[in-house]
């Protein structure tokens, strides 16, 4: 009973940084719409700066609590900066664009705080007078524990008056309804604007601060409580601030009791709880409908029309350019190197993959955030089918397709009944569940409750876990450079072709009707979600042969295929490039895989990537396949007239 | 109906205004002086909606001018010729459903002016009876009529000088369209200025002192109200269903 009371407390203690970063992001979205990613930037930020202002005059009890809001401040403050400097000019971009430049800013921040603070991870200090523990029925509890637990309900009763009982919380209420309407009524929104990033931030930042008697601060922590932090808002509900209270209590406990049922899984059981959440209740525990939410962003989709002559001509040049490639190279090795196929192989399994999450996202208005699950999914059914029913390369090679398609077709079940951006969070909670199945290998573990186990006892290695699978290579007549090379070209230009044919076909327009006015095309007899699936298979199975490329191009596969951060690169390349243009993922991951290898040699990279990234956000607000509506490029005849850059 | 005098308080000069590519408004002029209701008139879709948005700020004009009390005021944002006096009560009323009418008040909320009338919760709540039993209910539980008081008032809470109202009748029974042309008087009568966009012919009857016709996007018929009244004909052809 002790050690539950005891656990039932540290659970809640551990549910504050959760829920004040929570908060942030829930109040942040529901007023500018914008998914901030640097969100988790902010509450590391806020560890490190308050770590640093603990040690200057931390020393007494009013110094360590000064010197947490101080952090929190600081960061309120470069949630502003980043408000004033970036997203002000953006907010008009497509929808889900600024997501982009906030992911730059994750990486500008990381390489800063690495420059500043460096990588050790840093042991946090104590919190003068609460050193201590106290005893509940004989098991000690650390007092700071119950400081934790106590500042939760402390700022939500804070928040609950700051937006009850102030003017500018209601101005931000209402902003949060009817964005135009506000202003028409003659309140200046930028101001608001950039208040609630302040707002966002500081508590971004007050939940790093004041954890940092317990977990310190490293490098990982952004993106760590990142995925945390989302879970919690959807499943408290979008914008709802007592619902992120409840998430963040009810994870809290979860943590604490998952970590001694199953160690080392309690994110994948977060996400496990939040599927079951949005599978009964789709827009979270305390959250009202999406319909109602939606606001009309940005100006409208524009109509897919053919591609003009020029473009056309443009495409059929580079496809010529890529089949000359290797003839170039045995001609002239100098000239084009081994490195430059290699290059391009890898370019052109993530521009496949860019195109299938492109294939759902643009014309089926279906934002995955969880689309490295079919990648990594059908690249480990290729890998394992070779490994353990040692099936020829011909063979499996065709079971990643199989595999991705299948794996997507049996999420998207779930996914395609929701929309925005809880469709959004249950793709990647289902992709978080794929990676924690084969980084933990779980069919290892699985078939040892059935007694299937090694000589010594120990679970098989099916998956092999952190080691991941090695040694898979093409047959002989496909593992030449060259002929892989030609292997990869030509399948993911077929694949780009057939997607492209599928979207100008019936099929495609029925999904862009959907995407555009789902009642109306329930109206006339569509059934939406059985089409929906359909596409969020077929991409699957497209994505899964990008998946399959990849695989025999490196001859091993890791769980780091399926992580988030390979969902978000996919994620990524789409939006740069352009989701209103079907060339949009090309260039997209054409540039960014380029960029990345261009970078990659360089100390401070991710600071260069960012910056890089910011800049194209700024300057092509449409994506690089933005480039064609500019005046330069309807003077070079891309576009149309009437399709110019707004 | 007294007839209003003087400098007209806002005027349009040759204003287009495209959707895209699409062309809604071609060339309005119009003008509304000192405590004037004057009506503007057409079928849907006629520019009716897209004129009031223009000259709020919610679309931008692609030519032409807009003037408030001497000042040009197209390219403006919405927030900058709100707070000029100039007060907004769209069409589809867009009360905020989650804050309370108390709260709706408060959002539509500006630092008094000289030449308004000066508006409180109590005057409004005197005003319209109706809302002042309800201040503590949320908007979106309120019904089309009562919605259509509280846009009104929370636009009055602006002490705006002249009013952009834009088809205040539309979906409300016959009893409640009294009502607003009630109101509309009322507020005439404090001295404010009034545009207001109509298909209901006999509200604008009520109300207004002069009107002009709109269609396709061109102001086709200018005149006092009293005349359109007289002139079947142009009825016929530009408002007649």
């Amino acid at each position: 009973m002790a050690d539950f009371i005891v656990s039932l407390l540290t659970g809640l203690s551990s549910a504050a940084a959760m829920f004040l970063v929570a908060s942030g992001l829930s109040i942040i979205f529901g007023v500018t719409r914008i998914v901030n990613f640097a969100h988790g930037s902010f509450y590391m930020l806020g560890a490190y700066i308050g770590y640093t202002l603990v040690q200057a005059i931390g020393s007494t009890g009013i110094g360590f609590w000064a010197a947490v809001l101080i952090a929190a401040v600081a960061v309120g403050l470069i949630g502003v900066v980043m408000e004033i400097l970036l997203l002000r000019r953006i907010y008009k971009a497509p929808e889900l664009f600024q997501l982009i430049a906030t992911f730059g800013v994750i990486l500008v921040i990381q390489d800063v705080t690495l420059w500043v603070w460096g990588p050790e991870d840093l042991v946090g200090p104590q919190a003068p007078g609460l050193k201590g523990a106290v005893f509940i029925l004989g098991k000690p509890l650390p007092e700071y524990d119950l400081a934790l637990i106590a500042i939760s309900p402390l700022v939500l009763l804070g928040l609950w008056a700051l937006f009850k009982l102030t003017r500018w919380g209601t101005l931000v209420r209402a902003a949060t309804q009817d964005r135009q309407m506000v202003a028409a009524l003659g309140v200046n929104q930028r101001w608001l604007f950039t208040g609630v990033l302040f707002l966002g931030s500081a508590l971004a930042g007050l939940g790093g601060a004041v954890q940092i008697p317990k977990g310190g601060a490293d490098l990982l922590m952004d993106f760590n409580i990142l995925a945390a932090a989302f879970v919690v808002v959807v499943v408290g509900g979008m914008g709802s601030i007592f619902g992120a209270f409840w998430a963040a209590l009810l994870f809290g406990i979860l943590q604490t009791f998952g970590i001694q049922i199953l160690p080392n899984s309690t994110l994948v059981l977060m996400f496990l709880v939040m599927a079951v959440v949005l599978i009964f209740r789709p827009w979270g525990l305390l959250g009202i409908p999406e319909s109602v939410l939606q606001i009309p962003s940005g100006p409208p989709e524009r109509p897919l029309r053919p591609a003009l002559p020029r473009v056309r001509a443009l495409a059929g040049a580079a496809c010529a350019v890529l089949l000359a490639l290797p003839i170039v190279h045995l001609v002239f090795p100098e000239v084009v190197g081994t490195f430059t196929l290699v290059l391009v192989i890898e370019i052109m399994v993530f521009v496949l993959f860019a195109a299938a999450l492109h294939f759902i996202m643009g014309p089926g208005g279906m934002v995955s955030f969880g689309h490295a699950a079919y990648f990594g999914g059908g690249a480990y059914a290729a890998a394992l089918l070779v490994k353990f029913a040692d099936a020829p390369f011909e063979l499996a090679f065709w079971a990643a397709p199989v595999g991705g398609a299948l794996l997507a077709f049996l999420f998207g079940w779930f996914c395609v009944r929701l929309s925005g951006v809880y469709f959004a969070m249950l793709t990647l909670a289902f992709a978080q569940i794929a990676w924690a199945f084969v980084f933990q290998d779980m069919p290892g573990s699985v078939l040892k409750t059935f007694g299937i186990a090694d000589e010594y006892g120990a679970p098989l290695k099916i998956t092999g876990g952190d080691d991941g699978l090695n040694d898979i290579w093409p047959s002989q007549w496909a593992s030449a450079r060259v002929s892989y090379y030609y292997i990869t070209v030509g399948l993911s230009v077929a694949a780009l072709w057939i997607m492209r044919r599928i979207l100008y076909a019936p099929f495609g327009y029925t999904l862009r009707a959907g995407r555009d006015s789902p009642l109306r095309a329930a109206a006339i007899g569509i059934d939406l979600t059985r089409h929906r699936w359909l596409a969020f298979a077929i991409s699957g199975a497209f994505t899964g042969l990008a998946g399959s490329l990849f695989l025999f191009s490196k001859g091993s596969i890791f769980p780091t295929t399926l992580e988030i951060a390979r969902s978000f690169d996919a994620l990524l390349m789409v939006l740069l490039g352009g989701v209103q243009s079907l060339f949009g993922p090309i260039f997209g991951a054409a540039a960014l895989t380029w960029l990345n290898d261009l970078f990659s040699v360089l100390s401070y990279w991710r600071f260069l990537l960012g910056v890089t990234i910011i800049a194209l956000v700024l300057l092509l607000p449409q994506g690089l396949a933005g480039f064609a509506g500019t005046r330069l490029g309807r003077r070079l005849r891309l576009a149309r007239p009437e399709e110019m850059a707004t | 109906m007294t007839e209003a005098t003087g400098a007209p308080v806002l005027e349009l000069t040759g204003v287009d205004t495209f959707y895209g590519r699409a062309q809604i408004l071609s060339e309005v002029s119009l003008e509304v002086r000192r405590s004037e209701v004057v009506a503007l008139l057409g079928r849907n879709g006629a520019g009716k909606s897209t004129t009031i948005k223009s000259i709020i700020g919610l679309v931008r004009p692609a030519k032409g001018e807009i003037s408030f009390e001497g000042k040009p005021i197209q390219g403006l944002e919405s927030f900058q010729i709100s707070r000029l006096g100039l007060g907004y009560v769209p069409e589809d009323r867009r009360v905020f459903t989650s804050l309370t009418v108390a709260e709706n008040l408060e959002v539509g909320r500006q630092p008094r002016r000289e030449n308004a009338p000066e508006w409180t919760h109590d005057k409004l709540f005197a005003l319209f009876p109706n809302l002042a039993a309800m201040s503590d209910r949320l908007g979106g539980l309120m019904s089309g009529g009562e919605q259509q008081m509280l846009t009104i008032a929370r636009t009055l809470m602006g002490n705006p000088t002249t009013i952009l109202l834009d088809e205040p009748s539309e979906g409300l029974a016959p009893v409640i369209v009294e009502q607003v042309a009630k109101t509309i008087l009322d507020l005439k009568a404090q001295g404010l200025s009034i545009l207001l966009s109509e298909q209901n012919l006999h509200l604008s009857t009520l109300v207004s002192d002069r009107a002009y016709i709109i269609e396709k996007g061109r102001i086709r018929y200018e005149g006092s109200m009293a005349e359109l009244a007289e002139n079947e004909e142009i009825r016929a052809a530009y408002l007649m269903v």
